[in-house]
């Protein structure tokens, strides 16, 4: 083992983490508020095409990480009108966001298929990702904006007592993970890979999702998780590589076997959970007029 | 003067006649959707429509297509309701059809010289053994370890994608197959008795037909679905009577994947006849739309699997004859739930106008 090749592996390892840290970071603000969407997946896939596919027509990058972004924001917006105006189930919602998106982004990208373009540096991003970390995390707990957020998530019934607006509160939230989900779609299609194919996020979704219960609802949490399962996923691409007469098939289901193992062993500890996750998740709130 | 928009009013009970109506207003929005989406894809709307939805059944042979996608989307559907009466969201429905390809396919391969009577009825309980077993997974690790089975059973689809890919690339791989990767072909006997000369509908839909009925029966006389239904509205009155929890978990998810194994078993000796990588577009997330469509009701379920095996059929034929990628069938399939789910709002709450002055 020398330098070079520990460098090249944690490089690695950086750039296919990003994705998960931006979708995990998201997901977490908008299950602070209270509101669990399911649609990562779903929204992720969305993000990735609509950037792909504005860069190909206008070549800006900029263009395709706004469009991406607006994206997110749309179809985020879709869900937190559904869930918190017309207070439908939100586990159903998110599944049908997912369905949606897959179903949105094969349909927008199939002529995009094996169109090259050329990849973006992810260094920026790469930077990024750890900056919105730090940054919900201040928001969290150093501002009084933060500590609303967390207050509607906990008790939706207290904060709206207190003056404050639970619906703009959630909606706020659910629109800020939905941009973060369509901005790790966007990295992936345009730096990570660069190009499209359906259903490219692989799961990566789902993986972000279980990040979160995975961090205990804390941020920097997500941080160490998406660098485990990422880890995991370098190393057994790596393993596989080597050419080691072992089904390659056994490897590439190592990320979902680790997530589901992680997923136990942090679940397990019912109080933990209790005491972590924000008492109004997925519970719909309803003035009563 | 009343104000511009309707408040929301919570309905002391909920309106049981909006169970009827809610899926189908959803269907009548999701068709205006369509039609909008495909005048902005430039077409005529009628038809498209006509292309997408009436086409594709206006043959013997599409009618018979139609219950071909039905098939296995209401057995898992029926099996998901087990689950969702419960509030327990097994997703990973598609992990468990493919369990159940997996073990019943592979009795198929075993005796893949073998004619006999009994090479059917085995083959479709290893199903039900293989779809039980990878269900059981997530009701173990929800109960005994307190893990979120909307994870955990999602993870294992990929599990279960996976090590169906490594088995027709690797020990099950067809000798003759020219390294295509598929298995070898079942024999005759373990192929699912076609129902009509010259069509593909198959014995399965007589099988998933009479689970839907056991489970009518199961929901609307026995105790278990009425302990079901009752944690399902109320798990604090649940606990109060009595009910387990923990075994109330087990059940629903040991027939929900013995169902959905089932459904994978009669794709791949039913229309396919052997195993290989994709054997289901998707049917066991599908299922999920199917379940909520058909408000987890064997009647509704029924129907609701022919309107989506619909979307299936006209995706096809909308990419044939529009070039319109089939992906739109996907769309559609998430449009219906959206609605459904929006509408849902009228059954437990009633619009009102409120007077300002």
């Amino acid at each position: 083992m020398n330098l070079d090749l520990i460098l090249g592996i944690l490089q690695i390892v950086l750039i296919a983490t990003t994705p998960l840290v931006f979708a995990g970071i998201g997901e977490l603000v908008t299950e602070k508020s209270g509101v669990l969407n399911l649609g990562v997946e779903g929204m992720m896939l969305v993000g990735a095409v609509s950037a792909f596919i504005v860069l190909v027509i206008t070549g800006s990058y900029f263009l395709a990480f706004f469009v991406s972004i607006l994206s997110g924001i749309i179809m985020s917006g879709l869900f937190a009108f559904l869930v918190l105006f017309l207070m439908s189930n939100q586990i159903a919602t998110g599944l049908a966001l997912t369905i949606f998106g897959i179903g949105l982004s094969s349909m927008l990208g199939k002529q995009y298929i094996g169109t090259p373009i050329d990849g973006l540096s992810p260094w920026f991003f790469v930077i990024f990702s750890f900056l919105i970390v730090f940054l919900v995390s201040y928001f969290f707990y150093k501002t009084k904006a933060g500590l609303i957020l967390r207050a509607v998530g906990e008790s939706h019934n207290s904060a709206h007592a207190l003056g404050y607006s639970v619906i703009k509160i959630r909606f706020l939230s659910i629109l800020f993970g939905g941009s973060m989900c369509a901005l790790a779609g966007s990295y992936i299609s345009i730096c990570y890979a660069p190009m499209w194919q359906e259903g490219m996020t692989a799961g990566r979704g789902w993986i972000a999702l279980a990040l979160v219960v995975f961090a205990t609802w804390k941020p920097e949490r997500v941080l160490i998780g998406a660098y485990i399962f990422g880890g995991v996923t370098i190393l057994q691409m790596n393993l596989q590589a080597l050419g080691l007469r072992f089904p390659g098939q056994f490897f590439s289901m190592a990320p979902y076997v680790a997530t589901i193992i992680v997923l136990v062993l942090i679940s397990s500890n019912k109080l933990r959970i209790k005491l972590s996750a924000p008492a109004s998740l997925t519970i719909p709130f309803y003035k009563g007029r | 003067m009343n104000s511009l928009f309707p408040s929301i009013v919570s309905r002391s009970q909920s309106l049981g006649l909006m169970n009827f109506f809610v899926p189908i207003i959803s269907i009548v929005l999701t068709l205006i959707t369509g039609s909008i989406i495909f005048v902005l894809l430039g077409f005529d709307p009628l038809y498209a429509l006509y292309t997408f939805f009436i086409s594709p059944i206006s043959s013997t042979y599409g009618i018979s297509e139609l219950f071909v996608k039905a098939t296995p989307l209401a057995l898992i559907a029926i099996g998901l309701s087990y689950c969702f009466k419960n509030n327990i969201y097994n997703i990973g429905a598609e992990g468990q059809l493919t369990m159940g390809a997996i073990f019943g396919g592979g009795i198929g391969i075993l005796f893949h010289d073998t004619n006999a009577f009994w090479l059917l009825p085995l083959m479709i309980f290893a199903g039900a053994i293989g779809g039980a077993l990878w269900g059981l997974i997530p009701a173990i690790l929800k109960t005994k370890f307190n893990t979120n089975e909307i994870l955990t059973s999602l993870m294992l689809v990929y599990v279960a994608l996976f090590i169906l890919d490594y088995l027709v690339v690797g020990p099950w791989k067809d000798p003759f197959g020219y390294s295509f990767p598929k298995s070898r072909p079942f024999s005759e006997s373990g192929r699912m008795p076609l129902l009509f000369d010259g069509l593909r509908v198959h014995f399965g839909l007589i099988i998933t037909l009479f689970l839907i009925f056991v489970s009518w029966f199961i929901f609307s006389k026995t105790i278990f679905g009425f302990q079901l239904k009752v944690s399902g509205y109320s798990p604090k009155a649940a606990r109060y009577a009595g009910f387990n929890q923990t075994t109330l978990v087990f059940f629903a998810f040991a027939i929900c994947g013995a169902f959905a194994g089932i459904a994978g078993l009669a794709e791949v000796s039913g229309p396919i006849g052997l195993l290989y990588r994709d054997i289901s577009p998707n049917y066991g997330f599908t299922a999920i739309i199917v379940a909520f469509l058909g408000r987890l009701h064997p009647i509704g379920i029924i129907f609701a699997s022919l309107v989506i095996a619909l979307t299936y059929l006209g995706a096809e034929d909308a990419q044939l004859f529009l070039q319109i990628p089939s992906a739109v069938g996907f769309i559609f399939q998430g449009l219906v739930l959206f609605y459904l789910l929006g509408a849902e709002l009228l059954i437990n709450y009633k619009l009102t106008y409120k007077k300002l002055l």
